[in-house]
């Protein structure tokens, strides 16, 4: 390793730290006497230009990634570009919808923070070492959990932000106990190295001590793609976070997080494909065995209680958090049925990518039909077609598109997360488990039509037309234009995916 | 002309097709009777017109050796063996003549319709055309659709212009004939099933050879005896046969009645011709086998229709039965020759009961006509009053009306000189020899009907003047020039019916010889 | 061409939202516009189509990785059921001449529902059709919803569920055949061609047969139609009854039996007498027409007789699909084009001309009003359709039903007989509506008189003379001359018979 070398694979990352520390600079040292407006606006195109940087950067690194005696640190190229691109393209949307939101008076702290956290999470994407993996995390977490409180006017965001930090500094401290076990077990940090000490760890007796790591190391990953049972601090930060924030937390994190899960899977199941020589590795216990049916059961157990709670759901913002936790169960699902070919990955970047922006969508539509009537229930939406016809097209748009309706983008992205499922295995269990997804989703059109319900159906309480910043709504058009573009053009997405790959 | 007219001969090919028209006619004139509202009524007096003059056209046509001629033959669904096939014979023909003469009669007597003319006046046009179409149709599903869809106008007729109780009537009446109707169709259905055909000469043909039994044999097992009862079923509720008939009289009574004209004038005959056409052709065996207990309904329907109409209050109801009674004859007739036979004597035999079933069929459409038209002027007069016993001496204020009337009343009853005559007479006349009992008992209705008659006139136009039909109105000019052809032409049917018969032999002698029993 | 029916439909949809509020006469001609030119294709493309088989239409790859293709074809049964709906869409917005409320939206979810089923019917990638099915749901929803009448929230949302629950069904069944294929091809003729092994056709079949038959209202999953119809605004009881049923029917007839012939195959054992899948289907369509048209008997509420009745016609169609023979399945697709038109114009003459006007379905209330008087046209107009309904010969749906019979006479007697008794007992509440409503001679009371109130019924427009023209001339014409549809229908019943069930 050189640093001349770290500086080339760690220079998106470089990027948005510099704009973080510029954006502060310019906030703090520059624009002292301007006003709210400008301050944001200022704030969020620095960023902006800042993760356009990243990108130019990502595509610039080439493929190299980066090694520390032969083992790698950070991948290049891949899922590892995918997400981050994908990390980079919502920071940014992210960023564009503060300029809309008035939650804060720091709006110089609050984008250097996010660009931060958004390092953070292409950390976590590059990662394949234990230790990286660790450091992204602390990165991102600690990043959301300032987000999360940003609203400090509001008692809300404080107690959000309070519960998903205990959550998540428990989480932390769960996942590196686990991480020390695997080390333990097989004396190196690097994820094939791990797999592979794993599995000659047990075949000498070392099961017990495998599974009790791989417990914590799936309570950790758990909490950060909220899935059942380790969802709890979902909807409270959800519901608690200023937009913009919740909508960073419900998009960036969750890609990184995906994107990790992406390489654990691809190193437990390199090993096992590379060591085709030899019959074992499946029937043998060990990380390639446990770790599908682990996920197999959080798949399941999010996918029922997500859908099912969020039926019972009267704000939006916890109805989106139960949903995200059902999404995340779908998600699983494709990965705890991997393969080694690029179809898997590509099929869990893609539900994850579209879900982000689909959720990021439905994120600023709550902003703004919150910063009117002041409240995320969802009576607030009410008449909303009339109030505003552009706002709720969009939100009918975006809904469907999470309820999985053609020719929307939600819809393509299961299609091909299931076939992606079926490619793998169609043996009964397989079909089964996807047979469970589909019926779930049809559940889901029951809550999301709840909201359209009042957006179109039901009569308003309040006519009066709901305004919101130009800005704010160029960027939720766009948004839904592209639900539905790449909903009628998937190959698009698709094509852009596999190219990153080669 | 000239040119169509040598079209309208030729027997087999696709001539000018003179039958589509004759059944499109009054369609056309039932669309612009409806749209014409309050002149309705000479539309349809020229449709009618038209109409008979286009049934004269094809009478005169007819070929000479009896056999089926202007036959028109299109595809039309062939995957379920529908054509679009159309022929007429004497009978045929016949029938033709009696709905264009039955359907102007019911309209010129039904001059004072207030209440939507325009749509009545359609109604009756679509039930002509219901009555040419399936006196025309040489395919199941052709026939079938006119069947049906003269059941349409008849019931709105009897819904919407009918007495007090029209409702349950006009259902009783369409109910009775759909069920009839669906029994009908699912015989067709199986024979087609099982022969790939719903042409009825095809029928007939495999009919005749014994193909046809055997083919419903090997594909249906054997219900072939079924079939031939659904089917004589659908027809029994039309004519009515006793037991079927209990829909009649509620119907023939509420109707208005110009439309009990065209219910027994007309409709009634197209269960007979459904019998000489269909039945007896494809099931002759079969009804052949069930000969005596047919023939025992017949002649229950005979007598049973005579004594209740001697049990009647209500003129009305004492037609209507009457025309039960009447319809009779042409049952006894047909089940009578349904047997084979053979010798010279027993062959005339079949030969005179057909003759006279056809005659028959014919001369009470008029009669029966004639008569309820009387009834309806009668009503004019008294206000609506029908009753048997609420007139009296009508001959006296009356006389020209009580004359024509009595023509009317004697050719039911029978009386030789008038056309009632000649159809009973050759009815019975052949039905002796092939079965004497029924033939015997048979008369009892003679009896019972003439009876019946005498009371009529005697109740009606004898005796002494009420007070208050002192001044019964005599009938018209107008009126009586419209029923002086009717008068005519019983009388003239009375007189020389060669008019008929001549043309009719042939196709009575064609028939015999095609059926097989 | 036939596709540019898709494409301005959908596009008319779009203009239709975009258009200002209050143009209500401008959306109406819009609407009407579109429709007709939508028929007019239909109709060349019918004429033109004659005789010729299957013609493609466009063929593009959509997803190539996934071998997707923008796949549309017509052959005769498509082009008859594009007919059929080209005029129930142009009745359709006839009888909706006098929506006031949300004009234009009306018209955009009305003609985005018919851009889907065009494209059901036009499709012959099932990935395509099925993307095509799920886009004719959501319109439904919002037109039942937004438009309709008694408990239409309930309506709206149950419809929607049950159509979810079918097409996820459906979505298994693509999935898990598109997986077991192999072929990496979702063309309906690839996947016809993959040979599925026997076993698992024996599932794939009743699940997607089940999840189309759902919406064609299989008895017991009928319950959403008559509520469905019921609360729907005029128009779309139409669509629904008249073409959206067919497109649950299509679907049983291009997928479940076009895909998956096996399926039908005995299961070498008998169950209550069954024996196969298709004696499942049979039974079950066999107690649809029975039952539909018994409890259409004893509704007291004018609309809920003509959904029944569809509930009752439907089952002829799924009989004449389980007969398997040519006379059947012709009588099937010609029994979806004849009850598509009569079921049109019944809910035409029930929800638009008598509802509209009297304010009441109430049978018994109706009863006092002398309809047949004081709407003449309605009582006649009911009278034609009335007797199309019960089947008599002339009208479309007596060759159609005697096709049936004939073919499932052919199959089993006892379904006949069953059927028959169907028809005897259709014949009877057509008639006691027919009665009912417009020809009783029951007098009012002098309380009903006031409740009631003769207020005048308004006269009849000419979009009401025109819709009932459309509808009725077409009915009778099929009726008199059914071979210019069986004409189409028959090789391409022919060509699926030889090509799918081996």
């Amino acid at each position: 390793m050189n640093y001349a070398a770290l500086f080339r694979a760690t220079l998106p990352e470089t990027a948005l730290e510099v704009a973080a520390l510029l954006v502060l600079v310019v906030d703090l040292g520059l624009l002292r006497k301007a006003v709210l407006k400008t301050h944001v606006a200022v704030a969020s195109v620095l960023g902006i230009v800042g993760c356009g940087a990243a990108v130019w950067a990502v595509y610039c690194a080439g493929g190299a990634g980066l090694s520390a005696g032969g083992d790698l640190l950070l991948a290049a190229g891949g899922s590892a570009g995918v997400a981050q691109v994908g990390i980079l393209a919502l920071t940014a949307i992210t960023l564009l919808l503060l300029i809309g939101s008035d939650f804060t008076r720091h709006a110089g702290e609050y984008v250097a923070v996010a660009l931060m956290a958004a390092a953070g999470g292409m950390i976590i994407a590059a990662a394949q070492d234990l230790l990286v993996i660790f450091i992204g995390l602390e990165l991102l977490s600690l990043g959301l959990y300032v987000l999360t409180a940003f609203a400090k006017h509001l008692g809300k965001s404080a107690e959000a932000a309070m519960k998903y930090y205990l959550f998540g500094g428990m989480s932390a401290a769960f996942l590196l106990f686990g991480f020390s076990f695997l080390y333990g077990l097989s004396g190196s940090t690097n994820l094939t190295k791990v797999v592979y000490g794993t599995y000659v760890a047990n075949l000498h007796g070392g099961y017990p001590l495998l599974y009790v790591a791989l417990v914590m190391i799936v309570a950790g990953l758990g909490f950060k793609i909220a899935a059942v049972p380790f969802h709890l601090w979902a909807p409270d930060t959800y519901e608690g976070a200023p937009a913009p924030a919740a909508a960073f937390i419900a998009s960036v994190s969750k890609v990184a997080s995906f994107a990790l899960l992406i390489s654990i899977s691809t190193a437990a199941l390199h090993f096992l494909e590379s060591a085709a020589g030899a019959p074992l590795p499946r029937i043998v216990p060990g990380i390639g065995k446990v770790w599908p049916l682990t996920l197999v059961i959080f798949s399941v157990a999010s996918m029922a209680l997500g859908n099912l709670a969020a039926l019972a759901q009267s704000s939006v913002r916890r109805l989106l958090a139960y949903s995200a936790i059902a999404h995340a169960g779908y998600i699983l699902l494709g990965l705890a049925y991997f393969s080694q070919a690029a179809t898997s990955a590509e099929a869990v970047l893609y539900y994850i990518l579209t879900y982000g922006l689909t959720t990021v969508g439905a994120f600023g539509v709550i902003a703004v039909v919150e910063r009117a009537t002041g409240s995320d229930r969802m009576d607030a939406f009410l008449g909303l077609h009339r109030r505003n016809p552009l706002l709720a097209a969009i939100t009918l748009v975006l809904f469907l598109s999470l309820a999985g309706i053609p020719p929307l983008v939600g819809f393509w992205a299961k299609f091909n997360l299931f076939a992606a499922v079926l490619h793998v295995s169609h043996a009964g269990a397989a079909l089964g488990l996807v047979a469970l997804a589909i019926a779930m989703s049809a559940v889901s059109l029951y809550y999301y039509l709840q909201v359209l319900k009042r957006a179109y159906v039901m009569p308003a309480a309040d006519e009066r037309p709901i305004h919101a910043h130009p800005v704010t709504m160029a960027v939720l058009l766009a948004i839904a234009a592209a639900v539905v573009a790449m909903g009628c053009f998937p190959a698009i997405l698709q094509n852009w995916i596999a190219g990153m790959y080669s | 002309m000239n040119g169509t007219m040598t079209g309208l001969t030729t027997a087999a090919g696709n001539g000018f097709p003179i039958l589509t028209l004759l059944t499109a006619v009054p369609v056309a004139g039932a669309i612009l009777a409806f749209l014409m509202g309050k002149h309705a009524r000479g539309v349809a007096l020229v449709t009618a017109l038209a109409s008979l003059v286009l049934s004269l056209l094809v009478w005169i046509h007819l070929p000479g050796d009896g056999s089926i001629g202007l036959v028109e033959l299109h595809g039309w669904a062939p995957s379920i063996g529908i054509e679009y096939h159309l022929g007429v014979d004497g009978l045929g023909a016949l029938m033709l003549v009696l709905s264009a003469i039955v359907t102007l009669m019911s309209v010129d007597a039904a001059h004072r319709v207030h209440h939507q003319p325009g749509l009545y006046y359609a109604l009756v046009l679509l039930l002509e055309s219901g009555l040419i179409g399936s006196f025309t149709a040489l395919n199941f599903f052709h026939w079938f659709l006119f069947w049906e869809l003269s059941l349409i106008p008849a019931f709105f007729l009897i819904k919407l212009w009918g007495g007090p109780k029209r409702g349950p009537a006009a259902t009783q009446f369409f109910v009775y004939t759909m069920a009839g109707s669906v029994a009908l169709l699912l015989a067709f259905l199986a024979l087609f099933l099982a022969t790939g055909t719903m042409d009825f000469e095809q029928l007939a043909a495999m009919a005749a050879s014994g193909v046809l039994s055997q083919m419903v044999a090997a594909h249906l097992g054997a219900v072939m005896p079924w079939l031939a009862i659904g089917v004589l079923a659908g027809f029994a509720v039309k004519v009515p046969l006793m037991p079927f008939h209990t829909w009649l009289p509620n119907a023939y009574a509420e109707a208005p009645s110009p439309v009990t004209m065209l219910l027994t004038g007309a409709m009634s005959k197209m269960g007979v011709y459904g019998l000489l056409r269909i039945a007896l052709p494809i099931f002759g065996p079969q009804i052949a086998a069930m000969r005596t207990p047919l023939l025992a309904l017949a002649v229950i329907t005979v007598v049973m229709g005579a004594w209740a109409a001697a049990a009647q209050k209500d003129l009305k109801r004492v037609f209507a039965y009457s025309s039960v009674n009447h319809l009779g004859y042409c049952l006894l007739g047909i089940f009578a020759l349904a047997i084979p036979v053979s010798g010279a004597p027993l062959l005339a035999s079949q030969a005179a009961a057909l003759n006279g079933v056809i005659l028959q069929m014919f001369n009470h459409g008029i009669t029966a006509a004639a008569l309820f038209w009387f009834l309806a002027m009668m009503q004019m007069r008294s206000g609506g009053l029908r009753g048997l016993d609420d007139f009296g001496g009508l001959r006296k204020p009356a006389p020209v009306f009580a004359g024509l009337m009595g023509f009317a009343l004697f050719s039911s009853l029978g009386l030789p000189g008038l056309n009632g005559f000649v159809g009973e007479f050759l009815i019975f006349r052949g039905v002796f020899p092939l079965s004497w009992i029924s033939a015997a008992v048979s008369v009892l209705g003679l009896l019972v009907t003439a009876a019946v008659i005498l009371t009529v006139i005697q109740k009606v136009f004898t005796g002494p003047v009420p007070e208050r039909w002192a001044a019964f109105p005599d009938l018209h000019v107008s009126e009586r020039l419209a029923l002086a052809p009717v008068i005519g032409l019983m009388l003239l049917l009375g007189l020389v019916p060669q008019l008929v018969v001549d043309t009719l032999n042939p196709t009575v002698a064609y028939l015999l010889a095609h059926w097989r029993f | 061409m036939l596709a540019w029916m898709i494409y301005i439909s959908f596009a008319g949809a779009l203009l239709e939202a975009l258009l200002p509020k209050g143009k209500n006469g401008l959306a109406r001609a819009v609407a009407l516009a579109i429709a007709v030119a939508g028929l007019v294709i239909a109709i060349v493309g019918f004429a033109t189509g004659m005789g010729q088989g299957t013609t493609m239409i466009a063929d593009a790859a959509w997803v190539p990785s996934m071998g997707i293709h923008y796949r549309l074809a017509a052959d005769g049964i498509s082009r008859v059921l594009v007919l059929l709906t080209g005029l129930a869409s142009v009745a359709g917005i006839l009888f909706s001449w006098n929506i006031e409320l949300r004009t234009n939206q009306f018209f955009a979810f009305y003609l985005a529902l018919i851009g889907g089923v065009y494209g059901v019917f036009l499709s012959f990638d099932l990935f395509l059709l099925f993307v095509f099915y799920e886009i004719a749901i959501v319109p439904k929803y919002f037109l039942i919803a937004i438009w309709g009448s008694t408990r239409r929230e309930y309506a709206a949302m149950k419809l929607a569920l049950y159509s979810f629950a079918g097409s996820a069904m459906v979505l298994i069944g693509l999935l898990a055949a598109y997986a077991a294929a192999g072929s990496h091809s979702t063309a309906l003729t690839d996947l016809a061609h993959a040979e599925l092994p026997v076993h698992m056709q024996m599932w794939l079949f009743p699940l997607v047969f089940t999840g189309f038959a759902i919406l064609a209202g299989m008895w017991p999953f009928h319950t959403w139609a008559p509520t469905g119809h019921v609360a729907a605004p005029t128009a779309a009881s139409m669509l629904l009854a008249g073409v959206v049923m067919k497109l649950g029917a299509y679907g049983c007839l291009r997928v479940g039996i076009g895909l998956f012939p096996h399926g039908l195959d005995p299961w070498g054992f008998s169950f209550l007498g069954l024996g196969s899948w298709r004696d499942v289907f049979a039974l079950l369509a066999v107690i649809g027409i029975v039952y539909g048209a018994l409890v259409a008997l004893a509704q007291s509420d004018f609309k809920f007789v003509i959904g029944y009745s569809s509930v009752s016609h439907m089952g002829f169609v799924l009989l004449g699909l389980m007969t398997l023979n040519q006379i059947g399945l012709d009588g099937a697709v010609l029994q979806m084009f004849s009850h598509g038109v009569i079921a049109g114009l019944l809910f035409a003459i029930v929800g638009r001309i008598v509802y509209d006007r009297t304010h009441t379905r109430q049978l018994g209330e109706l009863e006092t009003m002398h309809l047949s008087r004081r709407l003449p046209f309605a009582a006649w107009a009911f009278v034609i359709a009335g007797v199309a309904s019960m089947g008599l010969p002339g009208f479309s749906g007596f060759v159609a039903e005697l096709q049936i019979l004939i073919g499932s006479w052919k199959a089993n007697p006892w379904w006949t007989a069953a059927a028959g008794i169907g028809i005897i007992v259709g014949v009877a509440y057509t008639w006691r509506a027919l009665q009912k409503a417009f020809f009783s001679d029951r007098l009012p009371t002098p309380d009903e008189h006031l409740k009631t109130g003769w207020h005048d019924l308004g006269a009849i427009t000419w979009p009401e003379i025109a819709g009932v023209a459309l509808l009725g001339i077409s009915t009778i014409v099929v009726g008199i001359y059914p071979r210019i549809l069986l004409d189409s229908i028959e090789p391409a019943v022919k060509a699926l018979l030889a090509g799918g069930m081996q």
